[in-house]
């Protein structure tokens, strides 16, 4: 079978470290910025940045229904910070223009300004016993998850990263680490 | 990079240089705004501004108006970070360490240690390392650049000439940082600490660029952006997102221009797009012409 190719939307954001971290893994990896170089991917990745910003892009371009189709195709699609707000059900007190596609309530820039930043060592039983680096910036709060949504990462029995189905979406980010395993999850899923 | 550090003056939060480079690479290919009031803010936001820098003149008018200019009134930086959710930026002087304490006090997301502002040193910038917020600084030149950096800052922006409406200068700043990029990629190990020497920049900053081929934080453009296709054009030239001074709040119809700005630097490649966002944008800030603004008045001269 030909190698999935892994489509990271390119509106704005941190794209350029996750292109950097699946090419290191030998993944085929592109930037996506229309409805046609998205629905020309088998898996996705939402970066981080500003959820704002990337969701008023993705409305004004027609790139979020193409993001729906993909994933009402199955492919998978994982979103980091921003991302993870962009894929989820509800925003707390916010205009974002977000996909709806994770059943949870998240609440942006929910630990404090950038100064409460943060870096934290993760367990992560689904990718193995070593613990994962999560580097968290302005980062989000999952406030509820619906039951279909699994948590594999928490802070204080809070989730930090879920999946649902198809979907990931963490709070924190892989790209900014020298850590591949989501990564390379997300091609493994791609090429299912 | 050191990992952690305190400042000796005050209490403050641990941080990681991950953390502060972590934000500057977030706000990759964005447009961070100049805005001096909530409303202009909330404008900036809704047109899809990455970040906004709050401040108390645009500095086109910083240059009509003379005299010292100075960090802005912290009420009116607070009362712009209550308006929107976005990162909110301010400014320092150069090497006034105390507005920088007072600007990381109030919460601000980056600091700018800029030139735009009248210096309060005129031999040292701000130890940024001894901070938890991070700090992003102008340069003119790799070696200028290299030296912020050792200094601790986690972004780099090419100067321009700020409020000057005119993208001459951004463009020989970052045409300047990239050529010595590409330079230091081709120079043999033997010659990268003579290289370091002339350009008056910390060694071991320099060989990272020399095998890596880029700068070790993000590189951003600043200092005249006026008009989509400048955004575009500075994007073409290697900037990493942009910044817009006066350019927007002293055109025609700043809320249109702001969202055109916004189109153009996501599709900086895209000629088409950039050109449907290019239409009818009404009147552009009036530019200046760089050789009729006197020496001392030259804002990218600011910095050592």
């Amino acid at each position: 079978m030909r190698s999935p190719v892994i489509g990271v939307l390119a509106l704005q954001g941190d794209f350029r470290e996750h292109l950097e971290m699946l090419a290191g893994l030998g993944v085929d990896a592109r930037n996506v910025r229309t409805p046609e170089q998205v629905a020309a991917c088998d898996g996705l990745i939402l970066p981080g940045g500003e959820s704002t910003t990337i969701g008023k892009l993705m409305r004004r371009y027609g790139v979020d229904q193409a993001i729906r189709e993909l994933h009402a195709a199955g492919r998978p699609i994982w979103g980091t910070c921003a991302g993870a707000i962009l894929l989820s059900r509800e925003v707390v007190e916010n205009d974002v223009h977000n996909l709806g596609l994770l059943d949870a309530r998240i609440a942006r820039n929910a630990y404090g300004r950038q100064t409460d930043s943060f870096e934290r060592g993760l367990a992560m039983a689904a990718l193995g016993a070593a613990e994962f680096p999560a580097v968290f910036i302005r980062a989000p709060r999952f406030v509820s998850v619906g039951p279909g949504v699994e948590a594999l990462a928490a802070i204080d029995d809070e989730p930090v990263f879920v999946r649902q189905g198809n979907l990931l979406a963490s709070t924190f980010h892989p790209e900014l680490t020298s850590d591949p395993r989501v990564h390379a999850w997300l091609a493994e899923l791609a090429r299912a | 990079m050191p990992k952690k550090k305190r400042a000796e003056a005050a209490e403050q939060p641990a941080y990681t240089w991950r953390e502060k480079v972590g934000l500057a690479q977030m706000l990759r290919g964005g447009v961070i705004m100049d805005v001096v009031t909530p409303d202009h803010a909330k404008i900036a936001e809704d047109a899809g501004a990455a970040a906004v820098m709050a401040l108390e003149r645009v500095p086109a008018d910083i240059r009509l108006h003379g005299g010292v200019a100075r960090m802005s009134d912290p009420e009116m930086i607070a009362s712009i970070m209550a308006a929107v959710s976005i990162p909110v930026m301010a400014k320092c002087r150069i090497g006034h360490f105390a507005e920088a304490q007072i600007l990381q006090a109030l919460g601000v997301d980056f600091i700018d240690e800029s030139e735009v502002l009248t210096p309060a040193d005129e031999m040292y910038h701000v130890d940024k390392h001894a901070f938890a917020v991070p700090f992003v600084c102008g340069c003119r030149d790799l070696g200028e650049a290299l030296r912020r950096i050792g200094e601790g800052a986690a972004m780099i922006r090419t100067k321009g000439e700020a409020g000057s409406g005119n993208v001459v200068e951004a463009v020989r700043h970052m045409r300047t940082v990239m050529d010595g990029i590409r330079r230091l990629t081709v120079l043999g190990p033997e010659q990268l600490m003579t290289e370091a020497k002339n350009l008056g920049a910390p060694y071991e900053v320099l060989k990272e660029i020399a095998a890596t081929g880029q700068l070790p934080v993000p590189n951003f453009s600043a200092g005249g952006i006026a008009t989509p296709a400048d955004a575009a054009l500075m994007r073409q030239l290697g900037a990493e997102a942009v910044f817009v001074g006066s350019g927007i709040f002293k055109s025609g119809d700043p809320a249109r221009r702001a969202k055109a700005i916004v189109e153009a630097n996501t599709f900086y490649d895209d000629p088409a797009k950039v050109l449907e966002c290019s239409k009818g944008l009404g009147e552009a800030m009036v530019g200046i012409n760089i050789s009729e603004i006197p020496e001392g008045e030259r804002l990218a001269k600011r910095g050592w």
